[in-house]
């Protein structure tokens, strides 16, 4: 992701992207230094939410395709690795086919195959439609999956999903906070370095076609719809790997991760960090849940401030975070 | 028995129906005329609903609480239209999704700093408390069948304004060309006022009539503005009778689906079986309702507007 400059001058970009890799890398020993475990934490969710943020910039900045259900594949994610585990726990087998397991090298990537197929269904309709009609659907189909496990009683219901301990991977021990932070901080490049590569290729290049315009694409002889989806199973199947991770930090599974807010939360991090960029919805991520920590211990109607911030950013303020981070042009 | 119990759940549905009509109505003129989605359209519902809760304590009477909560709801509504969502006319309903999002997130905390976050309860008003028999037998109580009334009386009510009247000529004429009539010489920043006023006020009626069936709390708009969307897209995007039809077909999607789905299953399945996947697929009814429709038409029932 970070090319390191083969002569002795770098970029604005690089600088920003050295600096803020630097400091992830260095955030929990100096975190436990100062004796403040709950950052690491903090950064945990930080890092978690932006793979999230980051992958709903695969379909918002580079496909145009203003999603509002995001959440619904960020909490499938969670919810496999929380019935898995359930049944890994009670030695009992899922529909009676499926034996539970806590192994992350199995479940996670269940999580991602779950939460990719459910985008493949949700967006084989919802891609029939756009603009406002695309938003809305999606929010609804969100929202079906929301009151589809409030009401599955089976799994906790309402009250969600307890799990006791983290899924293992041989060889580490998750429960260590930092350990868990670098497996996350892992998983976050490893995507960004596989973004990048997939919007630049001639996958990416249609996708961008089409957020430009889509009818000279299909002029061209593009079937659109088909490489539209891809990019939504895409974006689906990494929220879902991030919901793999939130309940793995948490512990915990319960409707409230597929909520409309929380797809909201996320958009908003995406554009207050720079929609388009991939990196962006990174630093959007950071920013809001940094926002929403000093918030709330300041008052507890935080949100008071943060809906006006919110429509500011979104009246003044557009290039988001990345972009006034890096400046407007590429310097050379 | 059974028939009259189908009967029943038939009015509740209707009544859900309307109620969601009064939301969809107005958030489907906006977006037919303005081309702006509003998120916040939730929010004014639940400002009716508290202003009429809070009224009709201090008066004991309903239907004060009910005349105070229109204006309320009204003003509010063009109040945040004359602050924020006019500047987002010409801008992408992604900015649009954003910007009204937060909205939402300020309402809520606000009516919680003013009301406090426990729910309210109204009481059903004295007048309407009974029931009535609709078919000898099987009583029915009056409030529900008053909203239902009320729904039928402003779903008429629209029509004529949009179809007879000089300000709803100018409505269908800002919805097929927004230039044109201000070119004509068209008021259209008052136009647009006012349709979002009169859109707002709808909302608040129903958040009103909605107080003594549902609890009055933080948050009652989003639920019900989701199911408004589910109407809006099913009905087609800016068609106010597309709006009527969608939200009587929710409304009794939805709730014959809970009330019969978990019997039903159970001729097929063991009771305890029965009920839980009966709840939760008449939770999720009327979103398949809504997908099957846009397989088989993907711009709603009524698409408008070209």
């Amino acid at each position: 992701m970070v090319e390191l400059p083969d002569i002795g001058r770098i970029s604005r970009r690089q600088a920003v992207h050295l600096g803020a890799l630097l400091f992830l890398l260095l955030m929990p020993p100096a975190a436990l230094a100062l004796d403040e475990p709950f950052y690491v934490s903090l950064g945990s969710r930080i890092l978690i939410y932006g793979l999230a943020a980051a992958s709903l910039d695969l379909i918002l900045g580079f496909g145009g395709m203003v999603s509002f259900g995001h959440a619904a594949f960020f909490g499938a994610g969670g919810y496999v690795v929380g019935i898995l585990f359930q049944h890994g726990f009670e030695g009992s087998d899922f529909l009676g086919l499926i034996p539970g397991s806590d192994a992350a090298l199995i479940v996670w990537p269940a999580a991602m195959l779950v939460a990719g197929l459910l985008a493949l269904a949700i967006g084989a309709v919802s891609l029939r439609t756009g603009g406002v009609y695309f938003i809305m659907i999606t929010l609804a189909f969100a929202q079906m999956l929301y009151f589809f496990f409030v009401s599955l009683e089976a799994y906790g219901g309402d009250d969600g999903l307890s799990l006791y301990g983290r899924s293992r991977i041989p060889g580490l021990d998750l429960s260590g906070d930092a350990t868990f932070y670098y497996i996350c901080l892992a998983l976050l490049l490893i995507f960004l370095g596989l973004g990048v590569r997939l919007t630049g290729s001639r996958f990416g290049m249609v996708v961008l076609g089409v957020r430009e315009n889509e009818r000279r694409m299909v002029a061209l002889g593009f079937p659109t719809y088909r490489y539209k989806l891809a990019c939504f199973s895409i974006a689906g199947a990494v929220a879902g790997l991030a919901g793999a991770l939130i309940a793995n930090q948490t512990e915990f599974v319960s409707p409230s991760l597929m909520h409309w807010t929380r797809s909201g939360e996320i958009l908003v991090m995406v554009i207050l960090g720079g929609m388009g960029t991939l990196l962006g919805p990174v630093f959007g991520a950071a920013a809001f849940l940094m926002l929403e920590e000093v918030l709330s211990t300041w008052t507890e109607h935080w949100m008071v401030v943060l809906g006006p911030v919110l429509i500011f950013v979104v009246l003044f303020a557009r290039r988001g975070i990345y972009g006034w981070l890096v400046g407007r042009e590429d310097e050379p | 028995m059974s028939t009259l119990l189908v009967l029943e759940q038939v009015l509740n549905g209707l009544q859900l129906g309307v109620m969601l009509f009064l939301l969809a109505a107005g958030l489907t003129l906006v977006f037919g005329i303005m081309d702006l989605i509003n998120l916040a359209h939730g929010s004014l519902y639940m400002v009716g609903a508290f202003v009429a809760a809070t009224v009709a304590q201090w008066t004991g009477s309903f239907m004060l609480g009910l005349l105070a909560a229109l204006p309320a709801a009204a003003l509010a509504g063009m109040a945040v239209e004359v602050v924020t969502l006019r500047h987002l006319y010409e801008r992408s309903h992604l900015d649009q999704v954003l910007a009204t999002f937060g909205l939402i997130l300020f309402f809520n905390e606000m009516v919680r700093i003013v009301w406090g976050p426990r729910a309210i309860f109204m009481d059903v008003p004295q007048a309407l408390s009974g029931t009535v028999e609709i078919v000898p037998g099987a009583p029915y109580p009056m409030y529900r069948l008053a909203i239902i009334l009320t729904g039928i009386a402003i779903a008429a009510f629209l029509y004529v304004l949009i179809t007879r009247t000089r300000v709803g000529m100018l409505i269908r004429a800002g919805a097929s060309n927004r230039e044109m009539i201000g070119a004509l010489g068209v008021n259209v920043k008052l136009l647009y006022t006012l349709v979002f006023g009169l859109g707002a006020a709808l909302a608040g009626l129903a958040g009103a009539m909605a107080g003594p069936i549902f609890a009055v709390e933080v948050g009652m708009g989003e639920g019900i503005l989701i199911l408004t969307f589910v109407v809006i897209v099913i009905g087609g995007i800016g068609s106010v009778r597309g709006a009527l039809v969608g939200a009587l077909l929710v409304g009794l999607v939805d709730t014959l689906g809970r009330a019969f789905l978990p019997t039903l299953l159970r001729l097929v399945a063991d009771p305890a079986t029965a009920d839980g996947v009966g709840a939760s697929l008449a939770s999720m009814s009327i979103y398949i309702l809504m997908a099957a429709v846009l397989i088989w038409r993907p711009r709603g029932l009524f698409p408008a507007y070209g």
